[in-house]
């Protein structure tokens, strides 16, 4: 099925993996966003400068890859079972050729990133979500990377730092994405009482299978501004229960309003805050 | 007799003639007194725990309960859970295993409930919450999906020991009708959608994710209930005896999903 993804090309530049050094240059022909929030056009290459944020404090979102460039510690990510990836256990229609697609247009074999890394000098367990593969849905590869990185995360007693971006559960995959909900868990409920440190940042957009569970299970919660966070999607609930929505509904504001998340940390101060909060947890480095 | 569909098991499963949680309660067991409250915000209606005597064994009882009649299916919320619901559970759980107690529980929920409040309160929260805290609660779990297994909102009360699947319940990611209307832009393609997502009992026992499938012949009559009985009675006494429970609970989801697929 690969003719079908000639036309598949990444929405724009910044998402293909640019670098946070990247040069900042401009001429006529380079393309420009426009922000959905201030409306103004800005031109890639000094959105990418800013970590990808309009000035106006907008956040885009970032592919895993340039996600992990900018919180590790240069050159200290080690990525962890890389070429696991699902095959279609359930036969289902249509999903190998989505995989495939997925796969190219992302440039990822699965929908999340797990390694080790350095974040200002702490050393942690890190997995990062990818939205461009299939919506970073949670399939059975998903489920079994980040069990194992919680796993492997408990033998060596570190810290885990997660980035969540999914739709949820991965409905191709059925009832065996289902009880991935429930097997991560337990690998969070294990690390978590071996008296160890799990952080979760919610970035946009983290809701369905992967909000009620390990997305929300972190001992902190922090969440990007503007992150759309929640359980059901929100046009669903519109449509079921015909009411208009507050404003700012399940928007990270919203969730902290509620007292569902810790803190909203904004990109260019994640780095410093995650590294902090992982040194103040670090029992063995604190005398 | 004509084999069902699985979407003719959905709409089986949904058969408001079917038992609900609170026929199992009254029925399986004697004694049932009702708990009520999460502690925190509210008491849900579509959750109904409590104790009671299984077989005189002191157990601890949540249902989710639909109703039969429109009236009860409105005051029930129609079997979907609010955080609430799924906070009282745990509580009861909770306190199940400091009085040592098993956990026997009822499942029948087309999902957690979806609505504001409900995200207000933080549903995903109070799913993930139980799903982390059943993994290691100190006592017996069993579940038994009775009619609709609707996705997290099922699985917050089924992270279990054992659990089961009557004949024509359904346990599934996300209902037929969404998934035929995410993927195809086309609700109608319900059927279809069902066959995929092998969301029968059937396929759940063949993909290890149920130990056990209850037949239906007699479902609603004495000898039905006394079954369930008797199963739940001769489980929880192997489960009881049973030191490396929490390890195998662990254990039995954890080998689910993808194994050694790498190409290192």
């Amino acid at each position: 099925m690969a003719f079908l993804n000639f036309n598949l090309k990444p929405k724009n530049e910044l998402e293909q993996g640019g670098r946070a050094a990247a040069p900042v240059h401009q001429d006529e022909s380079e393309p420009e966003v426009t922000c959905p929030n201030c409306h103004k056009s800005i031109p890639v290459s000094k959105l990418w400068a800013n970590l990808n944020v309009c000035p106006c404090g907008r956040h885009f979102r970032v592919n895993a890859r340039q996600r992990i460039g900018m919180i590790a510690d240069r050159g200290s990510f080690q990525e962890m079972d890389a070429d696991l990836q699902a095959d279609d256990p359930l036969g289902f229609a249509g999903y190998q050729a989505k995989l495939e697609t997925a796969r190219i247009s992302s440039n990822e074999s699965e929908a999340v990133v797990c390694g080790t890394a350095s974040i200002r000098g702490n050393r942690c367990c890190l997995f990062v979500m990818e939205a461009a593969f299939m919506m970073g849905s949670m399939g059975t590869a998903v489920g079994e990377k980040i069990t194992r990185l919680f796993e492997y995360a408990l033998e060596h007693r570190l810290s885990v730092v997660g980035f969540t971006v999914s739709g949820g559960a991965r409905m191709q995959e059925g009832l065996l994405s289902l009880m991935q909900m429930a097997k991560v868990s337990g690998a969070v409920k294990r690390h978590s009482d071996a008296g160890l440190f799990y952080l979760t940042v919610l970035t946009d957009p983290t809701t369905g299978g992967v909000t009620a569970s390990f997305a929300m299970e972190g001992d902190i919660i922090l969440a990007e501004p503007g992150a759309t966070v929640g359980f059901a999607g929100a046009r669903v609930i519109e449509q079921t229960t015909r009411k208009a929505l507050p404003k700012g509904f399940q928007k990270a504001e919203f969730l902290l309003e509620h007292g569902f998340v810790d803190a909203i940390v904004p990109r260019k101060a994640q780095a410093d805050a995650i590294g902090n909060l992982l040194k103040l947890h670090d029992r063995e480095a604190a005398v | 007799m004509i084999q069902l569909t699985p979407y003719d098991r959905v709409k089986t499963a949904r058969d408001n003639k079917r038992p609900t949680g609170l026929d199992y309660i009254n029925r399986v067991f004697t004694d049932f007194f009702e708990l009520h409250g999460d502690r925190r915000y509210a008491d849900d209606s579509a959750v109904v725990g409590g104790v009671a005597y299984l077989n005189g064994k002191p157990v601890t009882v949540i249902a989710i309960e639909k109703g039969h009649t429109t009236k009860e299916r409105m005051a029930r919320a129609f079997g979907a859970p609010n955080p609430e619901g799924y906070r009282k559970a745990l509580r009861l759980m909770k306190q199940a295993e400091k009085f040592r107690r098993p956990v026997i529980c009822f499942i029948d929920t087309s999902g957690a409930y979806c609505g504001i409040g409900a995200e207000e309160r933080g549903q995903g929260q109070a799913i993930a919450e139980n799903l982390m805290e059943m993994m290691t609660l100190k006592t017996p779990i069993i579940s038994i999906l009775v009619g609709e297994g609707g996705s997290g909102g099922a699985l917050a009360l089924a992270v279990a020991d054992r659990v089961w699947m009557l004949e024509n319940a359904v346990y599934s990611v996300i209902s037929p009708e969404g998934c035929a209307s995410i993927l195809w832009k086309d609700a109608g393609k319900a059927a279809e959608a069902a066959a995929n997502l092998k969301l029968t009992a059937r396929d759940a026992l063949t993909l290890s994710v149920i130990e056990r499938m209850i037949k239906e012949t007699d479902i609603g009559h004495p000898s039905f209930y006394a079954q369930i009985r008797q199963l739940l009675t001769e489980e929880l006494e192997a489960l009881e005896a049973n030191d490396l429970l929490l390890q195998q609970r662990y254990e039995r989801f954890r080998r689910i999903g993808v194994q050694e697929k790498e190409t290192v």
